[in-house]
């Protein structure tokens, strides 16, 4: 090398097209569609997928499936069998089954799903503030959620259920009064991670406003875990909400839940024992299938927490 | 470590104080009282019973004396049972409550612990597939599912148990499997993927290379450390044994101190609920300091000197 001496040609300009300088030989991957794919290798996670979209489809379209519904007494078919007549047979008032099992089913599903979406608003906006902000708000914030949270939850609920009349209102309210705490101490942790990484430290350097750095920068970060949480928190809404059903204070006849359905059953399980079987089911399918599902998205969203 | 427990206990008794509060002025913010529902009761009498039970006075004065009583250990008396304290409903019925609850977490650590170090120990064979199966549906099915169907195929079809009641030996089988079903696939689960981590250690490596016997290994270094996460799940398997209890009694007709919480419910007795409620609560603070004091003895890497602070 150091024998040549270099001359004046050796320095002519390249022209510029000639070399591309970086080439993509793949198509461009998001993270998204990376968890995406490897959710996909997960078979069961899959499965679980498919059937919680069918007993979804179900919940909605089965009013249209037979003649009956829901709410009209026949007293003169009480108590019969599963049968081409009734498919899951009928209540002790000759109400079907069947539109009653899937009438349950689909306000359970919705009591799990908006007690997951309260949870997820206050969380994220309380969550945020406190891992945004941090010293003095965070220590006060923090100190409320641990007093909340030191609570029984299942107690706030009942007594709050007790006071206010069992709806489903009522009850998604009094699910999400304790709920919001562990999604909040969630975002609070990821945010408090995000808030000084570089990309969050250079909008804020061109003048990106608060709001603006919450919502597009540190909180679309913060998704993966998130999303888990409200995975996780649909199938225990269900079971508390189908516990509250279990002490009376449910959703209120002529509506009705799995919780409740369940109850009804269990008072004539000797003699009608069909009457237990769907509503059992169906519920333990429901939970199994979210909680697998919630699983393989924890895994596909985070491979390192893979266990 | 003193100064730490300390601290947890004022926390605990602070959280108290917000609860009986709570249910106080929820109790009082419900229109009416318990006995307008009783028709037709002379006024004079009606008098009686609002000046038995304080109606009479102001809230802040009733207030005051509720919490008053409160510290003296005195939970009240029902509204809807004549001369029952709340004292006595809880003296009747927590005997069979504790005696299933204790037997249900016995079972759930141990068989929740062996089936974990079983699946842990043949990493990805049939078995470990199997206790994650077991696992998922424990967490799974809710735990009024498990207590009918048991209750259903044991006790009404096949007839080897009772099918309620709690009188002999063999009746403590049913509602015990049926409490401890969530804990022990919970357990199971913990300890299968702290042990697997605990398994691929340097300081397993280290033991096997020195010769030791795959059992010592095994108990004493392994197990040891895997046991861990295992006790931070003593406070929330208190909250599911308790809920779980006020189920599983009122399936199996057991006259404990659930079956009474989902009477007074029924029957809106609010004395028994606040009364109740307290009672389960104090037990649930309990359960979660013996667990925050516990951690520390058994992982010396934990220092008791700051709280946990949430995430």
């Amino acid at each position: 090398m150091s024998d040549q001496t270099l001359k004046k040609e050796d320095f002519a300009k390249l022209n510029r097209s000639e070399q591309p300088k970086e080439l993509v030989v793949r198509e461009s991957i998001s993270a998204w569609k990376d968890a995406w794919i490897r959710l996909k290798e997960n078979k069961l996670a899959m499965i679980s997928l498919v059937i919680l979209v069918i007993i979804a489809l179900f919940a909605i379209f089965a009013q249209m499936m037979t003649p009956y519904d829901y709410k009209t007494n026949d007293l003169s078919s009480t108590n019969l069998p599963p049968s081409t007549e009734h498919w899951f047979g009928t209540d002790a008032l000759g109400r079907d089954m069947f539109e009653r099992t899937w009438m349950g089913t689909g306000i359970s599903l919705q009591v799990g799903l908006y007690a997951a979406l309260v949870d997820l608003a206050l969380g994220v906006i309380i969550g945020g503030i406190m891992g945004y902000y941090g010293g003095k708000v965070d220590e006060i914030l923090n100190r409320f959620c641990e007093i909340m949270y030191s609570i029984p939850s299942m107690l706030v609920v009942i007594l709050l259920i007790v006071v206010l009349e069992p709806s489903m209102f009522t009850i998604v309210l009094a699910l999400s009064i304790t709920g919001w705490i562990n999604m909040a101490w969630i975002v609070r942790g990821q945010v408090m991670q995000l808030k000084n990484q570089e990309y969050v430290l250079a909008a804020r350097t061109i003048g990106a406003s608060t709001s603006r750095i919450m919502f597009k920068h540190l909180i679309p970060n913060a998704m993966g875990p998130i999303i888990v949480t409200i995975t996780m928190t649909v199938p225990s809404a269900i079971f508390a909400e189908a516990f509250l059903s279990f002490l009376g204070l449910g959703v209120q006849s002529p509506a009705a839940s799995l919780g409740t359905l369940i109850n009804d059953a269990l008072k004539a399980m000797t003699v009608y024992p069909w009457r237990m079987l769907f509503p059992a089911i169906l519920i333990s399918l429901t939970m199994l299938c979210f909680n697998i599902f919630g699983d393989g998205l924890r895994d596909a969203l985070d491979p390192k927490m893979k266990k | 470590m003193v100064r730490y427990v300390i601290k947890k206990i004022l926390f605990m008794l602070l959280s108290l104080f917000v609860l009986a509060s709570a249910t106080f002025f929820l109790m009082k913010a419900i229109p009416g009282n318990p006995f307008q529902s009783e028709k037709n009761i002379p006024p004079a009498i009606q008098q009686m019973l609002y000046e038995r039970y304080g109606f009479d006075q102001p809230v802040w004065k009733q207030y005051l004396n509720y919490m008053g009583n409160l510290l003296q250990l005195d939970l009240g008396t029902s509204m809807k049972q004549q001369y029952v304290t709340v004292e006595t409903v809880i003296k009747n019925g927590f005997g069979y409550s504790l005696q299933l609850g204790v037997l249900a977490i016995l079972v759930s650590i141990v068989v929740g612990v062996l089936l974990g170090l079983v699946a842990a120990l043949n990493h990805r064979k049939f078995l470990d597939g199997f206790t994650i199966f077991i696992a998922v549906l424990g967490v799974s099915i809710p735990n009024f599912v498990v207590a009918s169907a048991l209750q259903y195929i044991f006790g009404v079809q096949l007839r080897w148990f009772n099918v309620t009641g709690l009188y002999e030996p063999l009746d403590y089988v049913l509602p015990v499997i049926a409490l401890s079903f969530l804990p022990t696939a919970f357990i199971a689960r913990l300890t299968r993927s702290s042990m697997l981590e605990v398994l691929s250690a340097d300081y397993i490596k280290t033991a096997r290379s020195k010769g030791l016997s795959g059992r010592v290994i095994l108990v004493k270094h392994a197990l040891r450390n895997a046991i861990l996460p295992v006790v931070t799940y003593v406070g929330p398997m208190t909250a599911n044994i308790i809920t779980g209890s006020v189920i599983v009694e009122q399936i199996f007709g057991i006259g404990g101190l659930g079956k009474d919480f989902v009477s007074s419910i029924t029957n809106r007795d609010y004395t028994l609920i606040m009364g109740l409620t307290l009672f389960y609560a104090v037990i649930l603070m309990i359960a979660r300091l013996i667990t925050d004091i516990a951690y520390g003895f058994v992982d010396p890497r934990i220092k008791l000197t700051r709280g946990k602070g949430g995430s």
